[in-house]
């Protein structure tokens, strides 16, 4: 079975409309005023999300996702840089459930 | 800002968001793989997972069709596949909102066709780079077309070859993004201004995500705190 007109269909449709939210986005916003209200709205967007991201994954989990986020916080707050900062999130929270879990 | 002409060239902020990337996208890979081994048990053919990969390119979009996909084309579920992917990747309206500042006002439509290669973490990086006056659409597509090539690559091995990697998590790599969202946070604090939007966000989405099944928490929580933090700017401003 190479494919199928259903599933060629599913595929394009579904690159479709997710090529529609990715552009829309940027085409929305050059809409937008670039002074004001409106772009203030937009400047605190990334750190809206990311906080966003971040927190649900610290309080659904178990301490391990906890302690991990503050041991990343604390090794990006040292050393300003990003990849010590994950692979510390990383392997902490690699022992910890491994310590938890038992 | 984006008036300005850029003091760098294009070769050197690609390769610099290739680079940068790299971390996550070992991440993004192991996923990748995951996700390959998935779409041949759920019956997709290696064209189909070519095609998917190369065409839709958005990680959990992929993951979410799996559950819906049927091995029988007569019985595949075409409407909800397409709507399914509409609501899980609604959150990428916000996400691209925010490189409007890469392009000029005549770059738009240029740079429309470009959000395509866009994805949860080389957005991160990009706007992280943004917030210290970096970032530039040299940069954004390093690390795009770095994660596109790999994100094709490892799908296509986990579907041909399958894997030694069953569940990500158990190396601790589903960390991986929530570690390098945290990191890229704390790097944009410019002051008590970011304080409000952050918590309304944080506090939005911990509640949304409880709530609502699936991926809404991003975007209620990216919308209510950005807003909050536009109100709090405005308060603050009558205020003196």
């Amino acid at each position: 079975m190479l494919t199928s007109p259903e599933a060629l269909m599913a595929i394009a449709g579904m690159a479709l409309v997710t090529f529609m939210v990715k552009a829309g986005g940027l085409l929305l916003a050059n809409r937008l005023p670039r002074d004001g209200f409106a772009a203030a709205w937009l400047r605190h967007i990334p750190g809206a999300v990311l906080a966003s991201l971040v927190a649900p994954a610290l309080v659904t989990g178990s301490p391990a996702e906890a302690i991990a986020a503050a041991v990343t916080a604390l090794v990006y707050v040292i050393t300003r840089s990003l990849l010590p900062a994950m692979a510390a999130g990383v392997l902490v929270v690699y022992l910890a459930r491994l310590w938890l879990v038992g | 800002m984006s008036t300005l002409a850029a003091p760098y060239r294009f070769s050197d902020q690609f390769f610099a968001g290739a680079r940068a990337c790299i971390p996550v996208v070992i991440s993004v890979a192991a996923y990748g793989v995951v996700w390959g081994v998935l779409a041949r048990g759920a019956g997709l053919s290696l064209i189909e997972v070519v095609l998917m990969s190369g065409l839709v390119f958005a990680g959990s979009a992929q993951f979410v069709a799996l559950d819906l996909w049927t091995a029988t084309p007569s019985s595949l579920p075409i409407g909800p596949l397409i709507l399914a992917a509409l609501i899980v990747n609604l959150r990428y309206l916000l996400l691209t909102a925010t490189l409007r500042p890469l392009f000029r006002p005549d770059q738009q439509w240029k740079g429309a066709l470009m959000m395509g290669i866009v994805s949860d973490e080389t957005w991160a990086m990009t706007v992280g780079e943004m917030a210290k006056g970096r970032g530039t659409i040299g940069f954004l597509l390093g690390g795009g077309v770095l994660a596109y090539c790999c994100w094709m690559a490892t799908t296509v091995i986990g579907h041909t070859l399958g894997s030694a990697i069953d569940d990500p998590s158990k190396y601790g790599l589903d960390f991986a993004f929530t570690a390098t969202f945290l990191a890229l946070l704390l790097g944009m604090w410019k002051g008590k201004g970011d304080l409000v939007p952050w918590l309304v966000a944080a506090l939005a989405a911990m509640v949304s995500a409880r709530l609502i099944e699936g991926s809404w928490y991003i975007l209620i929580g990216g919308i209510v705190g950005s807003l909050a933090g536009a109100v709090a700017e405005r308060l603050r401003k009558n205020a003196d």
